[in-house]
């Protein structure tokens, strides 16, 4: 990837955590699993994926799906950036007066299905998925999924379907930020070793750092990795990347701070101010 | 006949997929007639509503084939969600739900399916009373934008029905002052034969298919309560969330009340066996149905020759 390249999608990633951050208070939002799937999103919308403000009714389009729900507020962000969502609607987070909440609903935008529930994207973007088939398309369908969300069964009855289907236009991207609610994954479902589980039920996989824009390049850049078979990447992601005062820590899933910790977190967001934290951590949301 | 319309169906219409989660039963000849239209995902309910909800999106109008059981319960929150919010038309065809799973056993009966499907905002449901109501009743259904349940009975039809359907209205077989039967599904021909009996007791007897029961024919039930002396509700289901509460929601919405005897499963699950068994075993038999009818019957009129007694003194 050229260098002016990665630099313009690093920006873009970081007005898209400022966005999630000033979204964090006042009823709060889920700020760690959103900031991991930033660099994902930045990457697929802007580089990636056959989507625009143009486009978004076009059946030719790429279509993206997102599972983990609760990261939406990085959608959110993604779309203002792309120009699909009006920024001025984030000022409406939890208000009745608008649909922006906690979980994806289509009255956003850019946002293909509902979500919230684990588990069920993987089976929905598998229908699209065999349309596009059927009819001879050439979109791609991406779902974005959580780690903890594959503690589901159904995630992985999608993986056996999509193998039976031969879905190679279909795309399931793993959030591996290491947590699920309150608890690392591998000290309550152990995941791994991720890459055999979902070759061992047929999948292509690729293993990368979900924040590195040249290695998504080249992750995205060979899809399909075998013809007739689902590709998977598994992008290895930090909860809460970018603001170090919450990075990794189990209790910053959802988190409701105050005006003033906002202000301070996006000083250390850009680096210039480490933030003082006294909000209470919040366990289950 | 319900293969015959489905093939027909989707021929004519290239919207429509034919799905399946490995319950090929009503749909055997269609993997080869379809061919990428056709789709099983295997032993996954969930999958397969999520698929079919994908389907929906870009265009497709999915009809799919689970056991009653599973496709109601195993899947629920799958159409709940994706189904049910998305308002998406995904049409479900349950099969042996009821008595018809007749030995199965418990696991596999689907008695409280009407209660919880029709508890989905957007979902419309449907028992059919055999294969000629259920054909009657399929192309509306499929073509309505709205999910819809349909508690598939593809036994040889024993009655000429009407042949016009209408989502929402009931099919008034016979009108009656004493005593009206409200009955769905495979528990028709019995409600037939209770009819018949009583009416050689010298009673005026209605009987009423409901075909749709939700959105429900609230105009027949309220000519009922005002003109009947008793409504019967007959059902193979829970007494719970069924025919019983939906009568009972509706004479409440407008301010009625009425003489309702239920006949359906009491908080139990029903013993397993032949089918003409478990009908007799569990009280659900023509004959059976028309004793207890007729008991409760006299009951009503003693009470009511005492209310008037009361009344003149």
């Amino acid at each position: 990837m050229i260098e002016n390249k990665i630099v313009a999608l690093e920006s873009i990633a970081l007005r898209v955590r400022e966005h999630i951050i000033k979204m964090s208070t006042d009823g709060g939002c889920f700020v760690g699993a959103s900031l991991s799937a930033t660099d994902l999103m930045v990457y697929l919308y802007n580089d990636f994926l056959n989507i625009s403000s143009d486009n978004l009714h076009d059946p030719n389009r790429d279509y993206l799906f997102l599972s983990k729900g609760h990261d939406v507020p990085a959608l959110y962000g993604t779309l203002v950036e792309m120009g699909i969502l009006g920024e001025e609607r984030l000022q409406n987070h939890l208000s009745t007066l608008d649909n922006i909440y906690w979980h994806p609903n289509t009255k956003i935008p850019g946002v293909e299905f509902h979500s919230g529930s684990l588990g069920h994207l993987p089976s929905v973007a598998i229908g699209v998925a065999l349309d596009c088939k059927i009819k001879g398309g050439k979109n791609l369908v991406i779902c974005i999924m959580g780690d903890g969300e594959l503690n589901e069964g159904s995630c992985w009855e999608a993986v056996m379907v999509a193998n039976a289907y031969k879905l190679d236009n279909l795309i399931f991207v793993i959030d591996r930020n290491k947590f699920q609610a309150n608890v690392a994954t591998e000290d309550l479902i152990p995941l791994e070793p991720l890459v055999d589980k979902f070759e061992a039920f047929g999948a292509s996989v690729t293993r990368i750092d979900g924040h590195n824009f040249q290695d998504l390049e080249e992750a995205f850049a060979d899809i399909p990795y075998k013809k007739g078979k689902l590709n998977v990447v598994i992008a290895d992601t930090i909860r809460g990347k970018g603001l170090p005062s919450i990075e990794a820590r189990a209790d910053r899933w959802f988190c409701n701070f105050s005006e003033n910790e906002v202000q301070q977190l996006l000083e250390e967001l850009h680096g210039t101010h480490q933030a003082t934290l006294e909000s209470e951590v919040m366990v289950v949301r | 006949m319900y293969e015959e319309l489905l093939k027909n169906t989707a021929l004519a219409d290239e919207r429509f997929i034919v799905m399946t989660a490995e319950n090929r039963a009503l749909v055997r000849n269609l993997p080869t007639i379809l061919g990428n239209r056709f789709i099983d995902t295997g032993i996954t309910e969930q999958t397969m509503i999520g698929a079919a909800a994908g389907l929906a999106l870009r265009g497709r109008t999915p009809v799919v084939h689970a056991l009653a059981a599973f496709l109601s319960m195993r899947a629920f929150e799958f159409i709940r969600t994706d189904v049910g919010i998305g308002n998406l038309p995904v049409k479900l065809s349950s099969f042996i739900p009821g008595f018809l799973s007749d030995g199965n056993g418990p696991t596999h009966q689907a008695i409280e399916d009407i209660s919880i499907m029709r508890g989905i905002p957007n979902m419309q449901v449907f028992a059919a009373t055999d294969e000629q109501d259920l054909v009657t009743m399929l192309p509306k259904i499929w073509d309505s934008s709205h999910p819809s349940y349909v508690r598939i009975c593809t036994k040889p039809s024993v009655y000429q029905h009407d042949s016009y359907f209408e989502i929402g209205k009931a099919e008034i077989i016979s009108e009656g002052t004493d005593v009206t039967i409200l009955v769905y599904g495979f528990m028709f021909e019995q409600a037939m034969i209770t009819a018949e009996i009583l009416r050689k007791q010298g009673k005026s007897v209605g009987l009423i298919n409901m075909r749709s029961l939700k959105p429900v024919d609230e105009q027949a039930i309220i000519r009922v309560a005002l003109r009947c002396e008793l409504m019967v509700t007959i059902e193979d289901h829970f007494q719970t969330g069924g025919l019983y509460s939906i009568v009972a929601e509706t004479l409440l919405k407008n301010r009625l009340t009425a003489n309702v005897l239920p006949i359906a499963l009491e908080e139990r699950w029903f013993k397993p066996a032949r089918l003409q068994e478990v009908l007799e075993y569990e009280g659900f038999t023509g004959m059976k149905m028309a004793k207890k009818i007729s008991s409760y019957f006299e009951e009503i009129m003693v009470d009511d020759l005492n209310d008037n007694k009361l009344i003149l003194e």
